[in-house]
């Protein structure tokens, strides 16, 4: 008679549990190359979906004509505005993009038809022979000027005090643009839908909120909820470009009409135009602080160009209205954020929401007030750092560690790389490119503070689920866990599985595929899935073991669902901005040293070196990777990435021309990692992937400043911000 | 137009049949030959994510017109890639979405091929046509030099000569609990 299986007593310092780096699961299939991405799909009899986009950011439809594309052989469907099923419009937080335009279009690459024909290459041509009529009208594209005339998807003051009364020994205004950043994820948008018996369709998608996919799909086709099931695709990335629907109504309307499976896969000049960007700003601070470097007062006026559709425009403008100062203490701010209503490309999430464009700004003026009085960077950043206990803007109160002057304090003991007696071509900015013997080469040194909040605010309900089943399989406790969680490649799945084997002390972990026959696990977004996925496993681990206390594993499976919820949040006042909107904040400091060629206007980054608290570290690898990873988005923003509008036009919607880092762009990044555990959350665990985005881009930009002396107020940082050709 | 060609796709004679004469090698590959190993991020030769060795040579397959292909022996991440290679990759944390990682796989068989121990400088040149969005190359590197280490000792151990070809070994094992290979900065003090 073997021994019967006994529950653990917590907390396990499980083989492959919390703390440790076991392999992914999914590493096998992916370095096999056997793993299924969404455009890996394939079914029998599959058709192949296309879109028709306008080419045109403003223009009415006058009519459309789908003859010539049908009459293509091979062509099994075009499907124009008048085929939409039922609700004609969608939308993240508001419904108001039209599932294909109707009357008129308002951005560049708006769908207007939709195309299946037998393969690809049929379906493109069939898509370029859909005549739409257009009649062309001037773009709406400049923001303040939407602003002015009241065209704002949401307008964001905060107000505490009144800067107006203070006597400031300094005062510091400034401009500053950044640019429209892409999220640039390498899988494409992709997905297969299979029309079902009863009516319904399966949908297979990346994305990364299957329930919130559902909630704006099935209204479009007329279905209802149970009759369109979703399964998550493997997922080439995301950082933000999949919350929004891309394929999903399109290929769902294909397959119902045709009645055969339909896949639809972008390539990337139109991923380019099929997902909404971050919010391009320009931000106008003043700074005032006393003659020791205190802030008195910070006011902001700061316009976000959330483009033609709402998405998630109204969460990204509370998020920079409330992170508009980061992690400094100040008493009297009057900040405005607006986001405007243009016929530019629709703008969302990506990766630091909100957070990111304000950084630049509050670390920039943080420097140009060092600047003024003669203090170092770090030493003006300690002066006003927040801590614990500190209130934001927004009156709340910092109630979990925030040790950003300690963070600061971690670089003395990491000195600056010292530049190389001899110089191999291969290190100077650009490279072997690089035509000069260095003549023109200086260094520069910058630092970069980010706060962001982690989870969704303002009284959202934010919440996860859970369904863990532990049976015996060959005599074997093994754990099943089943969440609807996207697995964007940050290492959730990993972590499930770990946070499995620590609270039930099994060894075997069988995560199933996530879908919507479990409940909502919520957007893998705003770092928050570590703390609410991984909430919920940990809640359901917690019940599954409480019922194994009392019967013995060999009477049959024992399962438990939890739904997890952080703490309450409450909206952001609309006059004054104050309430507690956040859940948890957190801090990352860079570090940057860059080489610039003045001559030449290139810029090599030599060094990034990360502080950041995270809490507790659940998985060492898997955090290492979302802080190399963040950091290099952030760099991207500095020196590189940008889609460049013309009057409403995308001009570089390819890798060619929108240039994101490459393995030569990255400089070794060193890390140092605190754990200041936060109380309330799971393990005591801080959102990690998005602060690093944050902070990284002032720092390498501040490097470059104190290289060249020169005032750098836009990012990206191009050749001719640097040698003054315009 | 119907064109009918045999190529050696990861050591097996396949029979590929094109009604498009320009149709890039990738494309034959992954819709009609249903080898999906190689990915599709660009298509236009920007990101690495398509490469493969063709007779040998990394190349980008979206680039290479399958009409050139005629008898040519193309390997993908299932036939150029040695185990320790993968392993390295998979230990070390240099996959997270894993998109960009078989065209990278294929160049690290490539340049280790070439440079058994290539330095980190050597790896960056050689990996600047593989885009990764997510890792931000470090742990890539890390992996680099693993895999390296562990050909070297491979190699030593079974008095192989030389380093090339290079015949795939098998996969690591599917093992969830695997102790990490490539220690984090935090244990290694690597920082
Ligand atoms: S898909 Fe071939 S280089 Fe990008
Ligand atoms: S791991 Fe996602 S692109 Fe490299």
């Amino acid at each position: 008679m073997p021994e019967p299986h006994k529950p653990p007593t917590p907390p396990q310092r499980a083989a492959g549990g919390v703390g440790t780096s076991p392999v992914r699961p999914d590493a096998t299939a992916k370095v096999n190359g056997a793993f299924e991405y969404a455009s890996d799909l394939r079914a029998d009899r599959m058709l192949w979906g296309h879109t028709v986009r306008s080419p045109h950011p403003r223009a009415r439809i006058l009519g459309v004509d789908t003859a010539a594309a049908e009459a293509i052989p091979g062509v099994a469907a075009v499907l124009t505005h008048a085929d939409v099923p039922a609700a004609k419009h969608y939308g993240l937080i508001e419904s108001d993009q039209p599932v294909l335009a109707a009357d008129g279009t308002h951005y560049q690459g708006e769908p207007v038809a939709l195309v299946a024909a037998e393969d690809l290459e049929t379906a493109r041509l069939a898509a370029e022979s859909v005549k739409v009529d257009y009649e062309v009208l001037e773009p709406r594209c400049d923001p303040r000027r939407a602003v002015e005339l009241g065209e704002v998807f949401r307008h964001q003051p905060v107000r505490i005090g009144d800067p107006d009364l203070t006597e400031p020994a300094v005062v510091v205004t400034r401009e500053y643009v950044v640019g429209m950043q892409d999220q640039a994820p390498l899988g494409p948008e992709s997905g297969l839908a299979v029309p079902s018996p009863d009516g319904g369709v399966e949908l297979r998608v990346a994305t990364q909120w299957l329930h919130s996919d559902l909630d704006q799909i099935a209204p479009c086709l007329g279905l209802e909820p149970d009759m369109v099931r979703i399964t998550m695709a493997g997922i080439g990335g995301a950082f933000g470009a999949r919350e929004d629907l891309s394929v999903q109504i399109h290929m769902a309307m294909l397959a119902l009409k045709t009645g055969r499976p339909v896949k639809m896969m972008y390539d990337r000049a139109e991923s380019f135009l099929g997902h909404v960007h971050r919010h391009p700003a320009r931000m106008r601070y003043e700074h005032g602080a006393d003659a020791e470097g205190r802030l008195l007062y910070v006011k902001a006026e700061i316009v976000l160009d959330g483009g033609a559709y709402a998405s998630t425009t109204d969460a990204v403008v509370a998020n920079a209205a409330s992170l508009a100062v980061g992690p400094y203490e100040v008493e009297h701010v009057a900040v405005d954020v607006w986001g405007a209503i243009t016929d530019n490309p629709p703008c969302g999430a990506m990766r630091g929401f909100g957070g990111v464009q304000t950084c630049f700004a509050y670390e920039s003026q943080m420097d140009a007030l060092a600047d003024e009085l003669g203090i170092s960077p770090v030493e003006i950043r300690r002066r006003n750092a927040v801590s614990q206990g500190s209130k934001l803007i927004t009156g709340q109160l910092i109630d979990a560690p925030a040790p950003l002057a300690d963070m600061l304090g971690r670089f003395t003991a990491m000195p600056v790389p010292a530049i190389a007696a001899e110089r191999d071509a291969a290190d100077l900015p650009g490279g072997f490119g690089n035509t000069t013997r260095g003549e023109g080469v200086v260094r520069g040194v910058g630092y970069g503070v980010g706060l962001k909040n982690i989870c969704y605010s303002e009284g959202f309900d934010d919440y996860s689920t859970a369904r863990v089943r532990l049976e015996l399989v060959d005599g074997e406790p093994v754990a099943f866990v089943h969440t609807a969680a996207a697995e964007v490649g940050q290492g959730h799945q990993t972590l499930q599985a770990q946070i499995a084997r620590t609270e039930l002390g099994v060894e075997r972990v069988e995560l199933l595929p996530a879908d919507t026959s479990v409940g909502s696990a919520g957007s893998s977004s705003a770092s928050r899935q570590s703390y609410m996925t991984g909430g919920a496993v940990k809640a359901a681990c917690e019940a599954v073991r409480e019922l194994w206390t009392e019967r013995d594993l060999a009477d049959g499976p024992i399962e438990a669902v939890r739904e997890f919820r952080h703490r309450e949040t409450k909206p952001m006042d609309p006059v004054t901005g104050q309430g507690d909107s956040h859940v948890q904040m957190a801090l990352c400091v860079h570090r940057a040293t860059v080489d610039v060629d003045v001559e030449l206007g290139l810029v090599k980054v030599v060094e990034l070196t990360a502080v950041q608290d995270v809490g507790t570290i659940l998985n060492p690898v898997a955090l290492e990777g979302q802080i190399h990873g963040g950091s290099a988005q952030g760099l991207g923003l500095a020196v590189m990435e940008e889609l460049v509008m013309d009057e409403g036009r995308v001009r570089n919607a390819s890798f060619t021309d929108y240039l994101i880092p490459t393995i030569l762009d990255m400089p070794p990044m060193r890390l140092d990692i605190l754990e200041n555990a936060d109380p309330a959350a799971p393990y005591g665990l801080r959102g990690a992937g998005e602060p690093p985005t944050l902070s990284a881009t002032p720092a390498i930009v501040a490097a470059i400043r104190d290289a060249t002396g020169l005032p750098l107020t836009r990012v990206p940082v191009r050749p001719e911000h640097l040698v003054g050709t315009p | 137009m119907r064109l009918e060609l045999t190529l050696l796709v990861d050591g097996e004679a396949v029979t590929a049949v094109l009604d498009r004469p320009g149709e890039s090698l990738l494309r034959t590959l992954r819709e009609r030959l249903g080898r999906t190993g190689a990915k599709n991020a660009c298509e236009q030769g920007e990101c690495g994510s398509c490469t493969v060795l063709l007779d040998g040579e990394a190349v980008v397959s979206c680039l290479v017109a399958t009409a050139q292909c005629e008898g040519r022996e193309v390997r993908t991440v299932a036939g150029a890639v040695p185990g320790e290679v993968r392993e390295a990759f998979a230990a070390c944390g240099a996959v997270q979405c894993g998109f960009c990682t078989p065209g990278l796989l294929v160049s690290v068989a490539d340049l280790l091929g070439r440079n058994p121990d290539p330095a980190d400088a050597e790896i960056r040149e050689a990996l600047a046509g593989n885009l990764c969005r997510c890792t931000g190359y470090e742990k890539i590197i890390e992996a680099v030099h693993r895999a390296a280490t562990a050909r070297t000792a491979e190699n030593t151990h079974t008095g192989a000569p030389g380093t090339r070809p290079l015949p795939p070994s098998p996969s690591p094992e599917k093992d969830p609990t695997l102790p990490h290979g490539c220690d984090s900065v935090m244990t290694e003090g690597r920082t």
